[in-house]
């Protein structure tokens, strides 16, 4: 059961938040002018990292934002947690 | 009656006798008992019979790993439970308690004939036997496998009993109240950090609280002595909690953990009444230092299952801790020097032992000590066989060959009533590996590790391998120094003499001279696995230890293996011709040791089972007989009978009367989105299929939203309340996913979007007042408000006044009638109900249900979300391209709609059917076919809606047929279990097409 500190409210328990899959997908801003396959890139393709892996969470039983979180899948350690908008951390690649 | 109680110990209150039944019969213990102990003292080591061969078994251990002890608590109905440990079970007056899985009775077992034919029944018999005929696993081989499956008796009535959750938090965390665990929380407490430390035993101090070697002392007492006083200290420390009989049961990550303290297990029955029995402790540590010890591994050799076999230092805790001796004539199996401590505390209270050693030689101080005592010791032997049937009476050894893998010289007979087994310790691992934490292998002893991986978490103590007090204690002070980055002088001056341990010999099966196959060395006593089934697991080509582990059902009891694993995994180590620690291990799996269902649900039984939400009106629905239907957490009227009607008839009645004169519904449990902000007509556009930016203020539009994948997610009417604020109606499930789903688009694709979203669902109670009455239902409620069809058009919306409370009314409409929905503040939600019903009397005002709801919007082929829809259908395979504009740029899910696969034409669409005979009612769900003839059937699609229509005297459906849009008027097929039902193809809007009845 993670421990996650919502950049909004502090360390929570993992029953307040629901996850939103992997981070840094932009919707294209023009999605008419995309062919298929390339619609089918953003729409269906997702990577499925083992080790450091980018994803948004949403504190749904808290504070109701989506913030993004930097994640180990192997050891499922959280490393850094910061909000909608900002760059992710440099140090993890 | 036999005595074994041998001498007083300081844990026994031999003043406070105990009356306990086992078997129907009355025995006495004393306070400070376990009910194993108890049987001991009463010279009763038969307490069941073994799971497949039904063999006599008795009391092993003193703790947690025991296989064979295990009882039936209790006979009532409700509060009878099955398969507790007797030997963590503390006796209290009254104690009832019975042996498992014998009939009828553990002396004399009819059961017992499987030992005979056991060769009959080897690893895998299931697997191998009930394979054939199919039609016999029904009938026969279930039934059986039933009857002489599962151990105890599960309780039938509802557990009456309180269990309870508790939240905390500490800085630390120590698992285990032995020596090590003692002075990690010290050293944790002392230096100001908030310390919980658990013990699932009764009183701290693990296995040294009964150690009186005279060779193993500190600060020149004895280890117990030295101990007590450090417990007594630690009890004074202000931020060390201590809960004793707690045990922890899973470790979680992020250092959670469950633990289950036991309140009242211990406490006679008026003692226990209206008292929480067990807690569950959910645990959040900051750090966790593990200290949970290491338990003896018994020896693999034949016939070592026979009551009267317990593992030596058992026999020393039953002796030295409950003043109980297990025997009078005992023998000590060994290959280490543990036994030697149990022979040397037997001989000192005069019961005679002998030792046979596994090692050549060995030449430590307590070897040395029980030499000088004058016991007899064989080394070099090995146990061979055991005699006696409901309990040992005698055993044969041989001496070992130079290799260890024969026996060679004569058989020697010695008579005993007990045999001790110590085949060497396992450090209990599971925490460390339930944390996630990896295993290392160390050859010299053969155990498994922990391998240290993490800053929040550590092993200490005998757990991590360290086995002498010595080396516990050093080890132990100088890793929590480390770990909690402190520096503690405390034991710098502890000055620890103990016994060290110079030889060591392990053979995982012992050699014998009678072939394997007709020998029953049981490695796993209360699943029944023999060496011999491992052996034929791996020559059927098993591998893998997880294989060999299912295949064999070693370590797959309640106990879990405890005291099996490692000899399962060292047989095969041995046989395969690999290195055990290159085998890895299984799973150490949650829990540790089983929970009751009890302490997992706490307080959320009955009614608390799941959140209920109840709209305002709910009281009133209950008091009109209404039935419920759960939708989603909502409690919604499903129906309301009348006269004992069933409910077809009461959806018949309340549908026809909704058409017919007034229909309400309480739709007060629709999702309800406050949309506010300059931008919120734009954001509507983006979230919606259909154009929102010339709905004028007051007005009212249906709306529907996809999924990115152009696949339709839900559907609701949004009213333009004023300029920048809108208030949008979600389905009743899909509240909290819509907004979830918005709130994303909102924050992160499109932030610079000015708009606020609220769920305001349960601020607001809603009546809906459907059919041609409604407008005079209306007229008498609202007498002031314009309700012509100019001012107050279809799709529009007024605010007015019920008394003085603000009403927004919505001229829309679920079902295809003239409706109004009124929305008042939720509190007032009841009298709003009241008020519609009273002033709709004269009308025949009739509540309907959700029902009633579906059937009047399958008439007119409004789609229900999720029930007509599945989350592959596009708004063009409902028929509903109207709602898809053309004209917009851009909206959730557009770009999905043509892509090839969602243009295809072959998809699955909504289609109506109508029966051939109007009276035959379709089967939700049902497969549609066009030709029952050609094999494979080819599936064409199914019926999603069906009911039988009162307003057209009809049976109609909706269903999802495979191009279904080209159909209509053709011929299609529902095959049921007895006949085929022929149907055609039509339109999905089967009354008023028109729309005339809005406008009634």
């Amino acid at each position: 059961m993670f421990l996650i500190n919502c950049p909004f409210c502090g360390e929570r328990d993992q029953s307040e938040f629901s996850s939103g899959g992997e981070a840094h997908i932009v919707r294209p801003k023009q999605p008419t002018e995309l062919s298929d396959d390339e619609w089918a890139e953003y729409l269906f393709m997702r990577k499925n990292i083992k080790g450091i892996q980018f994803e948004r969470w949403n504190h749904v039983h808290g504070c109701r934002k989506w913030f993004n979180v930097v994640r180990d899948t192997s050891n499922d350690k959280i490393l850094s947690v910061y909000k909608m908008g900002e760059k992710p951390p440099v140090n993890y690649k | 009656m036999p005595n074994y109680r041998i001498h007083k110990t300081e844990y026994i209150d031999e003043t406070k006798r105990v009356s306990f039944k086992y078997d129907g019969k009355t025995y006495f213990g004393y306070e400070g008992d376990t009910l194993a102990s108890a049987l001991l003292a009463n010279g009763i080591h038969l307490v069941g019979r073994s799971f497949k061969y039904h063999r006599p078994r008795g009391i092993v251990s003193c703790g947690a790993e025991e296989p064979n002890a295990i009882c039936q608590i209790g006979s009532k109905k409700d509060l009878t439970e099955p398969n507790v440990r007797a030997t963590e079970l503390e006796l209290y007056e009254g104690l009832e308690a019975s042996s498992q899985n014998c009939w009828p009775n553990v002396k004399f077992d009819i059961g017992g004939i499987n030992n005979f034919i056991s060769p009959l029944i080897p690893a895998g018999f299931y697997y191998k036997t009930f394979m054939w005929p199919k039609s016999f696993w029904k009938k026969v081989y279930e039934p059986l496998i039933r009857l002489s499956a599962g151990l105890g008796k599960s309780p039938t009535g509802p557990d009456p009993d309180i269990y309870d959750h508790k939240y905390v938090h500490y800085d630390v965390l120590v698992i285990g109240g032995g020596v090590s665990g003692i002075i990690a929380a010290k050293m944790a407490a002392k230096n100001n950090l908030k310390t919980l430390l658990v013990d699932d035993k009764k009183i701290l101090g693990g296995s040294t609280i009964y150690q009186n070697n005279e060779s193993i002392k500190i600060d020149d007492k004895l280890s117990s002595e030295w101990l007590k006083n450090e417990i007594q200290e630690i009890k004074k420390l202000s931020n060390l909690t201590i809960k004793t009989r707690t045990s922890i049961a899973a470790y979680h990550g992020y250092n959670f953990l469950l633990a289950k303290e036991n309140l009242t297990d211990h406490l006679p029955e008026e003692k226990k009444k209206n008292k929480i029995r067990q807690r569950l402790w959910k645990i959040r540590a900051k750090k966790v230092i593990i200290a949970t010890g290491s338990i003896e591994r018994p020896l693999v050799f034949n016939n070592n299952d026979r009551p009267g076999i317990l593992l030596s230092n058992s026999i020393n805790k039953y002796l030295d801790y409950y003043g109980v001796t297990c025997g009078e004539n005992i023998i000590l199996f060994t290959n280490n020097d543990s036994a030697y401590e149990t022979s040397i505390s037997l001989h000192k209270k005069g019961i005679k032992n002998i030792i046979v050693d596994l090692r050549k030689s060995a030449s430590s101080e307590l070897i040395k000590q029980a030499e000088s005592l004058g016991i007899k010791i064989y080394f070099n032997h090995v146990v061979t066989n055991t005699f006696g049937y409901r309990k040992i009476n005698s055993l044969e050894i041989m001496k070992l060959s130079e290799d260890g893998n024969t026996t060679i010289g004569n058989k020697i007979i010695l008579s005993c009533d007990c045999l001790g087994m110590s085949g060497g310790w396992t450090p209990m691992v599971h925490m460390h590996t339930q944390s996630g934490g990896k295993l290392d292998f160390r050859d010299e002893d053969q155990v498994f590790l922990p391998k240290e991986n993490s800053e929040d978490q550590i092993s200490v103590g005998s757990c991590n391998g360290d086995f002498d007090l010595e080396n516990i204690i050093d080890k132990t002070v100088n890793k929590i120094n480390k770990f909690l980055e402190i520096d503690n002088q405390d034991y710098q001056d502890t000055n620890i003499i103990c016994s060290k341990e110079n030889d060591k010999r392990n053979i995982w099966l012992l050699p014998n001279k009678i072939p394997l196959g007709k020998t029953k060395c049981f490695i796993d006593f209360q699943n029944d696995s023999t060496a011999k089934d491992i052996k034929l697991a791996l020559k059927e080509g098993f591998r893998s230890i997880e294989h060999v582990k299912r295949y064999t059902t070693t370590g797959m009891a309640t106990d879990q293996g405890k005291l099996s694993n490692m000899h399962a995994l060292g047989i095969i180590a041995d046989t395969a011709g690999v290195k055990m620690g290159t085998l890895g291990t299984t799973t150490f799996r949650p829990p540790f040791t089983p929970l009751t269902f009890g302490t997992l649900v706490g307080r959320n039984v009955g009614k608390f089972f799941e959140v209920v939400r109840k709209t305002s009106m709910h009281e009133w629905h209950v008091e009109n007989n209404a039935e419920f239907e759960n939708v989603g957490q909502w409690k919604r009227p499903w129906y309301y009978p009348k006269n004992g009607e069933n409910m077809h008839d009461a959806v018949q009645r309340e549908s026809k009367s909704a058409r017919d004169s007034a229909g309400i519904l309480d739709a007060s449990t629709l999702g309800k989105i406050d949309i506010q902000g300059t931008d919120a007509s734009e954001f509507l556009n983006r979230v919606y299929t259909n154009a929102w930016s010339k709905l004028a203020i007051g007005k009212c539009r249906y709306g529907l939203m996809l999924n990115e994948d152009g696949m339709v997610y839900d559907d609701g009417v949004t009213t333009r309340i004023s300029e920048n604020h809108y208030l949008m109606t979600t389905t009743t499930g899909g509240a909290a996913n819509v907004l979830s789903k918005l709130e994303d688009y909102l924050q992160t694709e499109w932030p610079e979007l000015d708009v606020y979203l609220t769920s305001v669902t349960d601020h607001y109670s809603t009546a809906s007042i459907c059919g041609p009455n409604s407008k005079k239902i209306l007229n008498k409620l609202f007498p002031n408000l314009d309700l012509s069809d100019e001012n107050f058009p279809h799709m529009s919306f007024k605010e007015d006044k019920l008394k003085n409370i603000n009403c927004r009314i919505m001229r829309i409409s679920f079902t295809g009638e003239l409706s109004y929905e009124i929305n008042i503040e939720s509190k007032y939600g009841h009298s709003l109900w009241k008020m519609c019903i009273e002033a709709g009397k004269e009308f025949n005002l009739t509540p309907y249900g959700t029902e009633t709801m579906h059937l009047l919007r399958a008439e007119k082929g409004f789609i229900i979300v999720g029930q007509d829809t599945d989350g592959t259908m596009t708004p063009s395979d409902l028929q509903m391209d109207w709602i898809v504009s053309k004209k917009k740029y851009d909206f959730i899910g557009k770009r999905s709609l043509y892509r090839s696969d969602t243009v295809r034409e072959d998809r699955k669409q909504l289609v109506g059917l109508l029966t051939d005979d109007p009276k035959e009612v379709l089967e939700e769900g049902a497969q549609i076919v066009s030709d029952v003839k050609s094999k494979p059937i080819d599936m064409l699609g199914h019926v999603t809606s069906s009911y039988f229509s009162p307003n057209l005297n009809k049976s109609i459906a909706l269903a999802v047929v495979r191009s279904g849009k080209t159909m209509k008027g053709q011929k299609l097929i529902i095959p049921m279990e007895n006949k085929n039902i022929n149907v055609t193809v039509s339109d999905t809007i089967f009354l008023d097409k028109e729309n005339k009845r809005l406008n009634a």
